[in-house]
């Protein structure tokens, strides 16, 4: 009893609080060697074998930056906005199945928690613009906040037909029925469309980043932070964007499963499922940098047409759609 | 205007609760130390007051205590995106003043290097708007471009830079060796290189949607406001000096002038990256029809004798003592020279009561003059549309405030 405890606790220690953030950290490497090489130049080759160390380098200026707390700001709030960005988005990892048989909480309400928690770190985020007492902030926490309630309820509809389809909300069920009949991508093409889309807005990343938008608003709602706290911030926004492309990847590319080949039983099945997994989510993480080094960011106002006259009217008819499907095409 | 501008800072809450939002002169995307003050309903702009002057160097005082020569470096630092254009329009205006013919090798290489500096000032001003959009992968592509540019003036000025090209009578020196070929070169490629920049913005959606119906500019207005270079163009004015008063030559090369129809954003972009395929043409019409011959004139009162002569020559001494001391003798008068600058209409007057030193001299900015119309298109935009109108204005503080 006490062993399976700890040994969980071990799991989600060393996914969450090891493995997301070195991930993070290679995100950030990934993002400045891609869009480098986008733009014809070079990005950091320094530190390390093809500068893979220049995260922790940058991780250690952070740490040894002066940790400036602005004379104007609400101190408890703005400690504690970096942190109620960051916990929500190493939580909702939690029930992402990333190998065979491996999820830290296999909970049966997976994607509800899923959006519960990642909902959360809005206000992190809000509340990190308003704590700082500054009109940039302000204004990037107000669009955040706008923003990603728009979006979240587009992206938590477009799960809806996948209920629907699969009948479960346990995401390592959606995966076993993809594997037993087909990858979600197909069957709901448009919800994928929807879901992608939302979730760049969600990770507030190009060409959604309305509360950054560092060339109108200096940095939005972190304009007022530095050192570490901004750090924090700064790893939020990776960790989301991994486990956005693991969600992606899990409920419309089949997870860690691949068509057409039957894992074999034991550790090695498990270490490779990992790996297929691992596989689609970086090209979705590449996707992301992709699209950022692409395309221009949109304006506040078209962005919440997007999603209030677009998306979401797109939404409620894919539902109504699968659900007649489901009632009356094809029951089971 | 500093007192103006306190005023409205120091104005009693309104009961409309309009917020003050002070844009600048530190800000990414006011393009140096541009200043607006925007009162602000929500996200939506109700009043916006631009802030000019953070950078001002009392210029035109400067070139009172000058010869002509002397203040030839600062124009480097006018617009400094295109430092050999200002070059070019003050060494001629300062032609038309005292009175100077230059040779026509001059007038070509002259035309080369106005271009050459205005493709790379439209360069950056299209790669920043960009950037400013949130497009930065293009902004980085131009800078590629540029740097080629760059290399190419470092070559033939010897810097990179400040370039201070120009001589009154000519130019400095003649196209280094080799400069021809790297020039062709680069001409040859960079068709391709406007195509990539178009191929990620101009039918893009959210850049069409983000600069469509932005900051429109009436004809009516771009006129009144003496608005001048791309901007009044994409408003429908067909207004180019090159064209309508031609110097250097210009007639005799083949260009359009692009115009635009509605005066918004997109159609100011447009124009720019036409205009970009025009100046490749030009330079490239420069490069067949280059004349050959001196580039500098060789009239002794004017232009400094060679070293080598100055050295042996008793005459060539002396006019190159008082070419130092006194500078180029004008007459008495005034003048006023334009060029078509890529930012606009790049003027410069001189008064002169005779000797080496201007009397009054002004510099009509064509920055200066284009910020005047933020105040009217700003009103009723987003804090968004401020970063796309200003991106598509293309202005240089350094011109600005000079």
């Amino acid at each position: 009893m006490i062993w399976d405890v700890l040994g969980k606790l071990l799991h989600a220690f060393l996914v969450v609080g090891l493995v997301l953030p070195l991930m993070a950290a290679l995100m950030v490497w990934a993002e400045r060697r891609v869009s480098a090489f986008m733009q014809d130049r070079l990005g950091p080759n320094r530190v390390g074998p093809a500068g893979l160390l220049q995260p922790i380098a940058d991780v250690l200026k952070f740490i040894f930056k002066e940790d400036v707390i602005p004379g104007h700001v609400n101190r408890v709030m703005y400690v504690l906005a970096p942190l109620m960005v960051f916990v929500p988005a190493l939580i909702v990892f939690s029930v992402v199945p990333y190998a065979r048989g491996m999820a830290i909480a296999p909970l049966n309400i997976g994607i509800l928690l899923v959006f519960a928690v990642s909902s959360l770190g809005v206000y992190g985020i809000t509340i990190g613009g308003w704590a700082s007492n500054s009109k940039y902030s302000l204004y990037g926490g107000v669009r955040a906040s706008a923003q990603m309630i728009s979006y979240e309820l587009a992206l938590s509809l477009s799960v809806i037909p996948i209920f629907l389809v699969t009948g479960s909300m346990n995401l390592e069920s959606v995966v076993a029925w993809q594997a037993q009949n087909v990858w979600l991508l197909l069957p709901l093409f448009p919800a994928f469309i929807i879901f992608l889309v939302s979730s760049y807005a969600e990770t507030n990343r190009l060409p959604f980043d309305c509360p950054e938008a560092e060339t109108e608003l200096v940095a939005g709602y972190h304009t007022e932070y530095s050192s570490m706290k901004f750090a924090i911030f700064f790893m939020a926004e990776y960790i989301n964007m991994i486990t956005f492309s693991a969600l992606v990847v899990t409920l419309f590319f089949g997870g860690y499963t691949l068509p057409f080949l039957e894992l074999p039983a034991g550790l090695w099945g498990t270490v490779l499922s990992g790996c297929i997994f691992a596989a689609k989510v970086s090209f979705f993480l590449f996707l992301f940098l992709w699209v950022r080094w692409t395309l221009p960011r949109f304006r506040y106002d078209q962005l919440m047409d997007l999603g209030w006259k677009v998306m979401l009217p797109a939404c409620l008819v894919l539902i109504v759609c699968t659900a007649g499907v489901r009632a009356f095409i094809w029951p089971g | 205007m500093s007192t103006q501008v306190d005023i409205v800072l120091d104005r009693p809450q309104q009961p409309s609760e309009h917020q003050i939002l002070n844009m600048g002169p530190q800000h990414p995307s006011t393009h140096g130390v541009l200043r607006i003050i925007l009162e602000l309903d929500g996200e939506i702009i109700v009043k916006a007051t631009p802030v000019v002057g953070y950078l001002h160097r009392a210029m035109e005082k400067i070139a009172e205590s000058m010869t002509f020569h002397q203040f030839l470096p600062y124009t480097d630092r006018l617009d400094y995106l295109a430092p050999l254009a200002n070059n070019v329009a003050l060494t001629t205006a300062q032609e038309k003043l005292i009175g100077v013919e230059i040779p026509p090798r001059a007038r070509a290489i002259r035309v080369l290097a106005v271009e050459l500096s205005r493709i790379s000032a439209h360069l950056l001003g299209l790669g920043a708007f960009a950037m400013d959009l949130g497009a930065m992968t293009v902004f980085l592509w131009t800078f590629r471009e540029r740097e080629t540019i760059y290399n190419l003036i470092e070559h033939l000025t010897g810097a990179r830079f400040t370039t201070s090209y120009t001589r009154v009578g000519g130019v400095a020196n003649d196209l280094p060796e080799g400069f021809i070929p790297e020039l062709r070169a680069f001409l040859d490629e960079f068709p391709a290189r406007v195509d990539d920049y178009e191929r990620m913005l101009t039918s893009n959606r959210i850049w069409v949607e983000r600069t469509k119906d932005v900051g429109v500019i009436t004809k009516e207005d771009a006129i009144s406001y003496g608005l001048t270079g791309p901007n009044l163009r994409a408003s429908g004015v067909e207004w180019d000096l090159r064209q309508k008063r031609p110097y250097l030559g210009y007639e005799d090369y083949d260009f359009d002038v692009p115009v635009g129809s509605v005066g918004d954003c997109y159609d100011r972009y447009l124009c720019r990256i036409e205009e970009l395929r025009q100046s490749h043409g030009i330079l490239l019409q420069v490069l067949d029809k280059l004349p050959d011959g001196p580039v500098l004139t060789p009239r002794t009162h004017v232009s400094l004798p060679a070293k080598s002569e100055t050295l042996r020559g008793m005459e060539e001494l002396i006019y190159q003592f008082i070419l130092i001391t006194e500078g180029q003798d004008a007459p008495p008068g005034e003048c006023y020279f334009a060029a078509e600058n890529p930012k606009g209409e790049l003027g410069f007057y001189f008064r002169s009561k005779g000797g080496g030193y201007p009397d009054r001299m002004f510099i009509r900015a064509p920055s200066f003059v284009n910020l005047q119309i933020l105040e009217r298109i700003l009103p009723g935009g987003f804090i968004s549309d401020v970063v796309a109108i200003l991106g598509s204005i293309d202005f240089v503080m350094g011109e600005c405030d000079r």
